[in-house]
C-alpha cells in the first residue's frame, strides 16, 4: 500500500535536530536545579528519545515515523499541560518549560511533515490524512495559546486561555443558546433565505433581457464591492430593534452576490449545448431547467458560500446599532465593556462554529448536487 | 468594458443608474409621506398642492429616506465647502478611514504573498494551513473586531494599527487563494523548460512563477482592497471612534441624522469604487508592460 519512503529534506532534518537540542538544553537546565521538577525531566527525556528515534525511522517508513512522532509529541504536550495544571505548587515556569514547549511543537511539525510524505492510493487513508493533518495544526495552535497564556500568566481580561473559555462555554450554555437563536436562527437564516431567493429570481428575470443584463451586471459588480454593512443603521431605523432589521441587512448583503453569480452562471452553458437543446425543440423553460440551471449550479453554490459568511457578519454588525437585550453582537459589545472577556471568546467560538458548520453544510450539499460537474471531479481526484 | 461600445455597455448602465435614482426618489417620497402629512396637519395647512407636497417630502430635516439630491448636496457641502481640517469635513473622515484601510491592505497583501509562497513551496504547510485559512474566513471577524481592538489597546497599540489589523485579516484571504492559484499557473512545459536550464527554485520563482502569477495577484487585490475598506469602516464602529466614516455612521444613527448616514455611505462607496478602479488601472498597465495583455 505504501510507496517508497521519501528521505527527510533539509528543513525536516533541521526540525529533528532542533527538537533534540531543545530537549538536551532543557535537561541540562533541570540538572542544574537538581531535578526539582520530575515531570519536566521525564518530558525532556521523552523528547530526546522521540527526536532520535523519529529521525532514524523517517528513513525507513514514513507512516511509522509519523505515528511515532505524533504519539510522542502528544504525550509530551500532555505532560506539559499536567505540569501547568498545578503550576501554583511549582512556582513560575522557567526556561526549561519553554524549551520543552518548543521541542514538542517541533516534533509535531515533523510528524505533519512525515504524514504529508505518505503516498497511497487508498481513498480512506487519504481522506483520513486530509482531516488529520489540519487537525494537528489546529490542536497545536490551541496548545501554544494555552501554554503561553498559562505559562506567562497573561491577565484574563487580555487573553483568556482556551481552557478558561471552554469552562465558561460549558457554564453559560443557556445564554449562548438564546443569543444563537436570536442572531443565527431568526436573523441570519431568514435574511439569507430571503436574500438568496430574491437574488436568484431577479437574476432569472433579468436574464431574459439582454439590455437589463448589460446594465445591471456592471452595477451589481460595483455594488458587490461596496461596504454594504453600512446600511445597518438605516435598517435599524426602518425595521426596529428586533431581528427584522438584522434580517433586512442580511437580505441586502446577500442579494447582489447571488444576482451577479446567477447571471454569470446562466450564461455558462456553451453554444453547442444550447444548439442541441434547440434541435430537440426544447422551449425556454425546458432549456432553463434541464440545461442552463444545472450548468449554473457551481456559480450559484459559489454565491451561497460567499453569502453564508456575509450573512453572519451582517447580522452581528447590525446588532452593534441597537438590539433587544439578546443576540451575539449585543453580547459581544456589552461583555467587552464589562471585561468579561472569556464570555466574549465563548461567543466568538459559537460564531466561528456556526459559520464553519453553515459553510461546510453548503459545501457538502454542493458535492451531493453537482458531483457530475468537471470541477468537482477534478477536486475529488 | 471600454471597447464594447456605447450601445452595448454605456447606454444600459446609464439607464440602470437613472432607474435606480428614480426608484430611490419615489421611495423617499413614499417613505416620508406619513411624517410630512403629520407636519402639514399640525401646521393647519389643509390644501397642499401635490407638487408642493412632494417637494416638502424631499426636503425634510430628518427624513426616513433622504432624497438623492439631499445626499448629493450634503456630500458636496461636507467635501468641497468645508475646510479639509474641519471635523465636519467628510474628506477629513475619509482620510482616516482610508489610511487604516490602506495600511491594512498593504499588510494583508504582504502576508498573503508570503503565505502563498510558503504554501506553494512546502507540502506540509500546504496540507495543514490551507484548510485553516479557509476556515478563518467563515469566522465572522467583524464580530471579533471589538476584541482585537481591546486587546491591542491594552498592549499599548492604539489608533491606526488595530483598525488596520482587521482590514488585514479580511484582505489576506483573497490574496492567498489567488496567489496560490497564480504561482501554480505556469504549465508543465514551462516548468520543465526551467528544469532543463537547470534553474534553481529561486530562479524559477523569480523568472517564471512570480511573473505568471501577477494577473491573479491583481484580480485578488481588487477584491482585497474593497473588503479592506469595509473592514476599516466597521472597525470604527465598536471602538466608539471619534473620527472616520464608521464613526460618522455611528454618530448619525445615534442622533437620527439620516442624511449624514447616507452621505457617509456614499463617500465610502466612492472610496471603495475609486480604489478598485485604481488597482484595476495599475494592473492593466503592469500586465500590458509585461506583454500579458490577453490575460
Amino acid at each position: 500500500m505504501l510507496d517508497s519512503t521519501v528521505a527527510p529534506k533539509a528543513l525536516e532534518r533541521f526540525l529533528y535536530l532542533s527538537a533534540l537540542c531543545f530537549g538536551v538544553l532543557a535537561l541540562g537546565l533541570l540538572l542544574l536545579q537538581f531535578f526539582g521538577k520530575p515531570l519536566l525531566v521525564s518530558t525532556s527525556l521523552l523528547v530526546i528519545v522521540a527526536a532520535i528515534v523519529g529521525y532514524k525511522l523517517s528513513f525507513h517508513n514514513s507512516a511509522m515515523a509519523a505515528v511515532w512522532l505524533l504519539a510522542t509529541s502528544s504525550l509530551a504536550a500532555a505532560f506539559l499541560l499536567l505540569f501547568l495544571s498545578d503550576i501554583e505548587s511549582q512556582g513560575a515556569v522557567g526556561f526549561a518549560f519553554w524549551f520543552l514547549v518548543i521541542a514538542s511543537w517541533v516534533l509535531a511539525w515533523a510528524s505533519v511533515s512525515r504524514f504529508t510524505e505518505i503516498n497511497t492510493l487508498s481513498r480512506g487513508v487519504n481522506a483520513a490524512l486530509s482531516i488529520l493533518i489540519p487537525l494537528i495544526f489546529g490542536v497545536w495552535l490551541l496548545l501554544l495559546w494555552e501554554f503561553v497564556t498559562k505559562g506567562h500568566d497573561v491577565p484574563k481580561v487580555l487573553l483568556p486561555a482556551p481552557s478558561d473559555i471552554a469552562d465558561r462555554f460549558m457554564h453559560s450554555i443557556p445564554t449562548l443558546w438564546a443569543d444563537f437563536k436570536q442572531t443565527f436562527i431568526k436573523s441570519v437564516l431568514t435574511g439569507y433565505i430571503m436574500g438568496c431567493s430574491a437574488g436568484f429570481l431577479v437574476a432569472i428575470l433579468i436574464d431574459r433581457s439582454p439590455f437589463l443584463k448589460a446594465g445591471l451586471l456592471p452595477v451589481g459588480n460595483l455594488v458587490a464591492a461596496l461596504p454594504i454593512v453600512g446600511v445597518a443603521p438605516i435598517m435599524v431605523m426602518w425595521f426596529g430593534f428586533d431581528w427584522q432589521s438584522k434580517a433586512a441587512v442580511v437580505v441586502v448583503m446577500t442579494f447582489f452576490p447571488m444576482l451577479v453569480n446567477t447571471v454569470a452562471g446562466l450564461s455558462a452553458a456553451s453554444r453547442i449545448q444550447l444548439d442541441l437543446m434547440n434541435t430537440y425543440a426544447a422551449n425556454y423553460w425546458q432549456t432553463l431547467f434541464k440545461l442552463r440551471l444545472p450548468e449554473a449550479l457551481p456559480f450559484i453554490f459559489n454565491a451561497l458560500k460567499i453569502n453564508s459568511t456575509l450573512a453572519l457578519i451582517g447580522a452581528i454588525v447590525a446588532e452593534f446599532f441597537g438590539t433587544p437585550i439578546v443576540g451575539m453582537g449585543f453580547r459581544i459589545s456589552t461583555e467587552v465593556g464589562k471585561m468579561n472577556v472569556d464570555l466574549v471568546w465563548a461567543e466568538i467560538a459559537v460564531a466561528a462554529l456556526a459559520g464553519s458548520l453553515f459553510y461546510g453544510l453548503i459545501a457538502l450539499l454542493e458535492r451531493l448536487v453537482t458531483f457530475w460537474h468537471p470541477s468537482m471531479r477534478a477536486a475529488a481526484r | 468594458m471600454s471597447d464594447t461600445g456605447f450601445k452595448n455597455s454605456i447606454l444600459p448602465v446609464t439607464a440602470v443608474c437613472l432607474a435606480i435614482l428614480l426608484i430611490w426618489s419615489i421611495a423617499s417620497v413614499w417613505l416620508n409621506t406619513p411624517w410630512q402629512k403629520d407636519v402639514f396637519k399640525r401646521a393647519g395647512a389643509e390644501n397642499v398642492g401635490a407638487v408642493e407636497f412632494v417637494k416638502a417630502t424631499m426636503a425634510q430635516e430628518r427624513p426616513k429616506l433622504p432624497s438623492p439630491q439631499q445626499v448629493a448636496v450634503e456630500v458636496y457641502n461636507t467635501t468641497v465647502k468645508k475646510k479639509v481640517t474641519s471635523k465636519r469635513s467628510l474628506i477629513y473622515h475619509s482620510k482616516i478611514t482610508l489610511s487604516s484601510a490602506l495600511l491594512g491592505f498593504a499588510m494583508g497583501t504582504l502576508l498573503g504573498i508570503v503565505l502563498s509562497v510558503a504554501i506553494v513551496y512546502n507540502r506540509a504547510l500546504r496540507k495543514s494551513l490551507m484548510p485553516w485559512i479557509i476556515t478563518s474566513q467563515t469566522i465572522p471577524i467583524l464580530a471579533i473586531a471589538p476584541m482585537i481592538i481591546l486587546v491591542l489597546n491594552s498592549v499599548g497599540v492604539q489608533g491606526l494599527v488595530p483598525k488596520a489589523f482587521i482590514s488585514m485579516y479580511l484582505s489576506f484571504f483573497p490574496i492567498v487563494v489567488g496567489m496560490v492559484k497564480g504561482l501554480n499557473s505556469p504549465d508543465i512545459g514551462h516548468m520543465d523548460l526551467m528544469r532543463t536550464y537547470s534553474a534553481t527554485n529561486w530562479q524559477s520563482f523569480w523568472k517564471l512563477r512570480l511573473p505568471s502569477s501577477l494577473p491573479y495577484l491583481f484580480t485578488s487585490m481588487k477584491i482585497a482592497i474593497a473588503i479592506s475598506i469595509v473592514g476599516a469602516v466597521v472597525a470604527e464602529l465598536p471602538t466608539g471612534a471619534v473620527a472616520g466614516l464608521g464613526a460618522r455612521l455611528l454618530a448619525g444613527s445615534y442622533y437620527g441624522q439620516t442624511i449624514q448616514i447616507w452621505s457617509a455611505l456614499v463617500m465610502a462607496s466612492i472610496l471603495a469604487g475609486g480604489l478598485v478602479w485604481i488597482v484595476d488601472i495599475i494592473g492593466r498597465l503592469v500586465t500590458k508592460r509585461m506583454g500579458l495583455n490577453h490575460a
